[in-house]
């Protein structure tokens, strides 16, 4: 199996401010990638090189084999893009532009059109002013999704749609997946989408990529959070490798545990005697905030990520 | 009303370059307009020839009725449409501007959860407008007086200006109560100024009765220097009252984003055409190819119509003389005619660039994006419009052309000769207007972000045009504009070399511009 998109070491600045820092990236054919981010982390960039709208400063970008600057209009016959704010001509109805863009990109299923403007509740005849944004957005949607393409960039796509839309827009791609197995490239900063959709995820920070695999693997990462009351108190708890924020009171103890070293700190706990506990299953939420909840640290912090948590557990 | 004061200071910050260069053109227009007829005319004698011209009913239709050949009388004829034109689109699209426009983009919705009346975008806008032209009646009838015109007729024309600047701004205020976007508002409201202009234009030259239906009408009768006439100013007040209080009556009565007009839903479907960035190109541009042929072929006919006139006017014996010396009626006419095609290569020169900038107005809207998104290249979505700006304008050139030379042909009985005349005359206008199109070709492919400097060109080529020699500039400076390497035909001999050299330039600038286009980033916003 190839890759349908390869990205190493690419390097983008705007003036003084240095957009993507040595991005990589790849993404799976027949795959759906998460492309994880907070505003401003570099996701668009790195989706604007890809169409060949932007050039790259610095590295090699590869898309479906080809070279997205050179081979623009080769490429771009085999993909479909949603950009995350969209802008319609106000004159156009949203039909009309559905269809433009289809015929442009080299093709649109007439009945998958129809049935995606039923499922996203779209009105096809309003002009493209009268469009709130999540109408907007659900007409490049229709676009993308009606194509005949294999490869689909979602650059934030469920921006502005109700959580109603969000859920079809989730079908739509599951059910698209099953039926086609196109691959997706899918931005996002909504960690539910990304965890319900993707097979493997990328997460970026200031312009590189910081963690990439799949969601098991991601998770094997992160920590477990664990709530317990016991019979005695647990002493040697905290000088456990892989213990974070322990709290303890009145033999009620609290904190999070890397999910690789669960079992020793349990058999810690069982000592102790446990009355009751609760753990909670790391969800991506935590990882990406592990990753931007101190979003001015410096680069050289994530080689050791848990450093300033275990500096609050000391003291 | 609760806000007003704070939403018509940040109109009045929003729009602080914008009003300020709009009243100081409306301003300066007629002190400079008087200064140079005082040159021109320095005697009451050299005057009266003039009277006779301007007496043809081609330039009474276009301009209104001289009502006293007086340096006033003349300087009041001469600006007194253009001026009220100019400040009924300032105060019109100054009002849509923020109350349709702010409320379209979403700007007044999240200004309206502050505490912000109901009333308060309307009556700031409308405050700032009315601010903006008491300013005009202000300095027009100051800037007269300063160069010895009286004080009577000089506040008259001001406050004719002034007035008509309040009353399109009550139109501007209704039109945006009426439909849902900022575009359709400033388009009623300029055909409320277009009807307004015909009915004058048929009145002034037939049954007299329609003019006085038009409030511009109303604004050139107030004669200015020729015997004011204070009471048409009470109808102009009049009627601004009543579009106001309209516009005030529904603003309390829709909701946010309401118009009254209904939208028409569109085709669900695309026709077939629409398939290609020119299909595409097409459907953006056609409405406004199609306003700019109508509006060419209209002035090419007024304007060769009036040429008759020149031709025909019942000289004094000295201006005879005159005229004779200079090598006759027919020179007068041509080099009228040659001054007439100067004009329309400009204001064609106008669309050109117009449609230019199109490329960067997509661009920075974010609307090319998607577009090269799919396998449409740089080079052919550019194309699709440039084919507008090149081939549109040898458009309406052509239909000017031929306006001029069918009206004049008639009432000359010289169709055959006049026709392929004054086409030639309008054609040799394009490699000029090309040039500005390469100019923001250029500017767009290597400069993006300063595109919109292709306009300042355009001011240029029009301020070296009219004042060049006036101000007694030097060769070179003059020589910058393209235009000033156009054949002055119809009269002078027709040399095709300068054509050849701008077409040339022309196309070196767009090449230059699309090279770079193609090697640069896309940026919007």
């Amino acid at each position: 199996m190839t890759d349908a998109i390869a990205v190493s070491g690419l390097v983008k600045t705007f003036g003084s401010t240095r957009a993507l820092n040595g991005l990589d990236l790849t993404v799976r054919a027949g795959e759906v990638h998460g492309f994880l981010g907070p505003n401003g982390a570099g996701k668009t960039t790195t989706i604007r090189i890809l169409l060949g709208l932007l050039r790259s400063d610095g590295g090699t970008a590869s898309l479906l084999g080809g070279d997205p600057w050179r081979d623009t209009a080769a490429l771009h016959r085999r993909l479909a893009y949603v950009p995350g704010d969209v802008t319609l001509w106000p004159n156009l109805t949203g039909g009309e532009i559905i269809d433009l863009l289809g015929r442009l990109r080299g093709g649109l299923d007439p009945k998958r059109r129809a049935d995606l403007l039923e499922r996203f509740e779209l009105d096809p005849r309003k002009r493209g002013r009268t469009y709130s944004k999540g109408n907007r957005q659900k007409v490049a949607l229709v676009a993308a999704l009606a194509s005949d393409v294999e490869l689909l960039l979602l650059d934030e796509p469920t921006s502005g749609l109700d959580p109603l839309m969000e859920e079809v827009f989730r079908q739509v791609i599951l059910a698209d997946q099953r039926d086609n197995g196109r691959t997706v490239l899918l931005s996002s900063h909504i960690l539910a989408e990304v965890e319900a959709l993707c097979d493997r995820v990328t997460i970026i920070r200031d312009g590189q990529a910081v963690e990439t695999g799949t969601l098991a693997e991601m998770r094997h990462l992160t920590r477990t959070s664990i709530q317990a009351q016991l019979t005695r108190p647990a002493t040697g708890l905290a000088g456990l490798p892989g213990v974070h924020d322990l709290r303890s009171h009145n033999g009620h103890v609290s904190f999070d545990v890397d999910t690789a070293e669960l079992s020793t700190v349990l058999r810690q706990l069982t000592e102790a005697g446990v009355r009751s506990l609760v753990s909670q299953p790391p969800t991506l939420e935590e990882l990406f905030l592990r990753h931007y909840g101190n979003a001015t640290a410096p680069a050289a912090e994530k080689t050791a990520p848990d450093e300033t948590a275990q500096e609050k557990v000391s003291q | 009303m609760t806000g007003t004061r704070s939403l018509l200071r940040l109109v009045l910050r929003l729009d602080r370059v914008w009003l300020t260069v709009w009243v100081l053109v409306i301003a300066l227009t007629p002190v400079a307009t008087a200064a140079s007829y005082k040159k021109t005319y320095p005697t009451p004698e050299s005057l009266r020839g003039v009277s006779d011209v301007i007496s043809n009913a081609s330039l009474v239709a276009l301009n209104g009725p001289l009502f006293r050949a007086t340096l006033g009388g003349l300087t009041a004829w001469k600006i007194g449409i253009t001026e009220l034109i100019l400040v009924a689109l300032m105060s019109l699209l100054t009002v849509v501007r923020h109350t349709r426009n702010e409320e379209e983009t979403g700007r007044l919705e999240l200004l309206g959860s502050g505490v912000v009346g109901r009333y308060a975008p309307l009556t700031a806008a409308l405050l700032a407008v009315c601010l903006a032209n008491v300013a005009l009646v202000v300095l027009i009838a100051l800037f007269l007086v300063g160069v010895g015109f009286p004080a009577a007729g000089s506040l008259a024309l001001g406050l004719s200006i002034g007035l008509t600047g309040v009353l399109f701004a009550g139109v501007g205020a209704l039109a945006a109560q009426l439909t849902q976007n900022a575009r359709s508002a400033n388009g009623i409201a300029i055909a409320v100024l277009g009807v307004a202009y015909l009915l004058r234009a048929v009145g002034d030259t037939g049954p007299i009765w329609l003019t006085w239906l038009s409030p511009v009408g109303w604004a050139l009768r107030m004669r200015p220097y020729a015997g004011e006439r204070w009471w048409a100013a009470v109808l102009i007040v009049a009627l601004a009252v009543l579009l106001t209080a309209v516009a005030y009556q529904l603003v309390g009565r829709r909701d946010i984003d309401a118009g009254l007009l209904p939208q028409r839903p569109g085709p669900a479907v695309a026709a077939p055409g629409l398939r290609s960035p020119f299909g595409l190109a097409w459907r953006l541009q056609r409405g406004t190819l199609l306003a700019w042929v109508v509006a060419m072929v209209l002035s090419g006919a007024v304007m060769g119509g009036a040429a008759n006139g020149i031709a025909h006017f019942n000289a004094s014996a000295q201006v005879s003389d005159l005229l004779a010396r200079l090598g006759g009626r027919k020179v007068l006419v041509d080099s009228y005619l040659a001054a007439v095609f100067g004009i329309i290569g400009l204001v064609a020169a106008c669309y050109t660039v117009q449609v230019t900038l199109r490329l960067r107005a997509e661009e920075a809207a974010g609307r090319l994006e998607p577009l090269l998104a799919t396998r449409v290249g740089r080079i052919r979505w550019a194309a699709s419009h440039l084919v507008f700006a090149l081939l549109g304008t040898a458009v309406l050139l052509l239909v000017a052309g031929l306006g001029a030379g069918l009206a004049y042909g008639a009432q000359a009985h010289d169709l055959g000769h006049q026709v392929p005349r004054l086409l030639g005359a309008a054609m040799v206008q394009l490699p000029a207007a090309w040039v500005l199109a390469g100019f923001g070709v250029a500017l767009f492919g290597l400069v993006p972000r300063l595109a919109a400097l292709a306009w300042a060109g355009l001011i240029a080529c029009a301020v070296l045009l009219e004042l060049g020699v006036l101000l007694g500039l030097s060769h070179w400076v003059v020589d910058a504009s393209p235009f000033a390497h156009v054949p002055k035909l119809p009269g002078s001999a027709f040399t095709a070399m300068p054509l050849v050299w701008l077409t040339a330039i022309a196309a070196v600038l767009l090449g230059a511009g699309l090279v770079g286009f193609r090697r640069r980033g896309i940026t919007s916003g």
